[in-house]
């Protein structure tokens, strides 16, 4: 299938299934728990195409979604602006940040990488702790006014359906990387980077492309979490969830496709959501430790593996 | 040497205290096929490794009138430089079309990133496949091959970025006698095309019959350089090497 047809596809049935569901679904919850199944769909999905693609395994998702978060918070409190600008600028944000992460930390190769990113994530939060103007460790609130736009019955369905095209969006990017000239560079790299050099591979370049379009989607997700939550505290933004989660959902997914992630986000996403409410929050890490278990022993190249036994990969064609 | 392809004057590699190269040259004209011979651990690979860019060391080395220092090794083997591994390094969660598809794409022509190839390059590449004998598995994962396959693999990913040198650092080691004929044939071609071939080998057989020209590389030095039967009948190479 072309890009633009699938992105066209995927769009349509975010517009469709946010659409349905507003005019059919009354209970606000069942919108809040979508919101943040989807929400792990585009972090799902934005870690994937570094850390899938490329193999660079990055620990600190959380500090790319803060930095989406709190640039959202900067924006309400110098201006009140609106939550499209919001989004433009913390996807910004986060993709020039991955961009400088990714010249300071891309010489560096396999648990070193991974170890910068996590110190990286340590760095961000101390800052933000720190930063009276977006209330340090105390939190912000940001608070959405007035009725919710477009005839939405509440920000929450408002929320849940730019999520929906966000995470449409996110898929689509991640396809058209996967599928283009690009991808096929980037596993080329993951598999073997002197050989991938070798033969005529700008590896720098690339793997520059992939932290900057990784983190951006990442910071993505994050600029829409101040309206979510209304409230936000340097803790829960940096929550190690994230971190663990953007790694778990691809790795269950399979990771040398775009579909991977996004099965791991709504399986895993999924489960976390119904053991939230029918047992307590506590248990939603043991379940992503669990399943990791189980999934890296039994079906190591996820679901997606699993099912295409002979092991897929980027298939530019 | 004037009108030469590569030509690299007083190369040297330290690892360490360890002089791994201590200031070798070598000249390469266009189109040439030229064996390189040495002990084990005498420098060889790593001349390939400074060549190739995939190691920095000193003294300087021009490609077809470019300085190469500056050059990271993508741009070189755009330049038209391509190596083989000694030891094979496929791109090993690919098909074997797939392996092939990547020097096609990125060295032979500057393909645009944000695009889908539209595939023309599979036909090359299933035609450099078939030269090589692997054109039966193009569809397997290359980490499935034998070692044998993967040293043909190497060769063919070499071919495919459409070199104007070709470096085989022990391209025939492992290979049964049949098969060192094929790959010989299909250096010795190399010619026809204008290609210049650096051949790194063990086997003299092999080096005799394609070499127009060999040098000797003894513990980072190169101590012969010129026709075979001059160099094999050199009595430091004899000492140094043959005799040993
Ligand atoms: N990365 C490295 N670090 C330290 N020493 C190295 C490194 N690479 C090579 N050497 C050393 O440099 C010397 C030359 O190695 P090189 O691989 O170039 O030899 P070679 O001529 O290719 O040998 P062979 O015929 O066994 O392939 C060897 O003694 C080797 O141990
Ligand atoms: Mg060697």
């Amino acid at each position: 299938m072309k890009t633009s047809s699938f992105t066209a596809i995927a769009l349509c049935t975010a517009l469709l299934v946010a659409g349905t569901t507003s005019a059919l679904v009354t209970n606000d919850y069942f919108f809040s728990a979508s919101y943040t199944v989807l929400q792990f769909v585009v972090l799902a999905t934005a870690w994937n195409i570094l850390g899938g693609f490329t193999g660079y395994v990055n620990f600190g998702s959380a500090a790319f979604f803060a930095l989406g978060a709190y640039s959202s918070i900067v924006l309400d409190k110098l201006f009140e602006a609106p939550i499209t600008l919001s989004i433009l600028s913390g996807t910004a944000v986060a993709a020039l940040v991955g961009l400088g992460m990714g010249y300071l930390t891309l010489r560096l190769r396999g648990v070193f990488f991974a170890i910068a990113t996590l110190a990286f994530a340590e760095v961000l939060f101390t800052f933000v702790v720190n930063w009276d103007y977006v209330g340090g460790a105390r939190g912000a609130y940001v608070v959405l006014q007035g009725r919710p736009p477009l005839g939405f019955r509440s920000f929450v369905q408002f929320l849940f359906a730019i999520m929906a095209l966000m995470a449409a969006g996110a898929v689509a990017i991640a396809r058209f990387v996967q599928t283009s000239t690009l991808g096929l560079g980037l596993a080329a790299i993951r598999d073997d980077e002197v050989a991938a050099e070798c033969s005529g591979v700008p590896t720098l370049r690339l793997k520059l492309v992939s932290t900057t379009v990784s983190g951006g989607l990442m910071g993505m997700a994050g600029a829409t979490f101040p309206y979510f939550l209304s409230y936000v505290e340097p803790h829960g933004v940096f929550s190690l969830s994230y971190a663990v989660n953007s790694i778990a959902m691809p790795l269950i997914g399979g990771m040398y496709d775009w579909a991977g992630p996004v099965i791991g986000a709504l399986l895993l996403g999924g489960l976390q959501q119904v053991l939230q409410v029918n047992v307590s929050a506590d248990w939603n890490l043991f379940l992503v430790g669990a399943l990791l278990v189980v999934f890296v022993t039994i079906a190591p190249h996820g679901i997606m593996g699993w099912t295409f036994r002979r092991g897929r990969r980027a298939r530019p064609t | 040497m004037s009108g030469a392809l590569l030509v690299a004057k007083g190369v040297t590699k330290r690892f360490g205290g360890f002089v791994a190269l201590g200031g070798v040259d070598l000249s390469v004209g266009a189109g040439e096929r030229v064996g390189l011979i040495g002990p084990n651990g005498s420098g060889k690979s790593t001349l390939v490794n400074c060549i190739a860019g995939t190691v920095r060391g000193g003294g300087s080395i021009e490609f077809d009138g470019h300085d190469l220092a500056p050059l990271p090794p993508h741009r070189r083997i755009r330049l038209g430089i391509a190596r083989s591994f000694q030891i094979p390094r496929p791109f090993a969660s690919m098909t074997v079309l797939d392996n092939l598809r990547i020097p096609l794409l990125y060295a032979a022509r500057a393909h645009p990133l944000l695009q889908r190839s539209r595939g023309r390059e599979t036909e090359e590449a299933l035609s450099i496949l078939r030269q090589v004998g692997l054109e039966a598995k193009a569809g397997r994962l290359s980490r499935e091959l034998t070692q044998v396959d993967m040293r043909k693999l190497e060769l063919a990913r070499a071919i495919a970025s459409h070199p104007k040198l070709l470096v085989a650092d022990e391209a025939l080691a492992g290979l049964s006698a049949s098969e060192v004929d094929e790959i010989l044939a299909i250096l010795l071609e190399m010619k026809g095309r204008g290609v210049a071939v650096i051949l790194i080998e063990h086997m003299m057989r092999a080096v005799l019959r394609f070499s127009e020209r060999i040098a000797v590389l003894v513990v980072g030095r190169k101590i012969a350089d010129g026709p075979a039967e001059t160099v094999l009948r050199d009595p430091a190479v004899e000492r140094a090497y043959l005799g040993q």
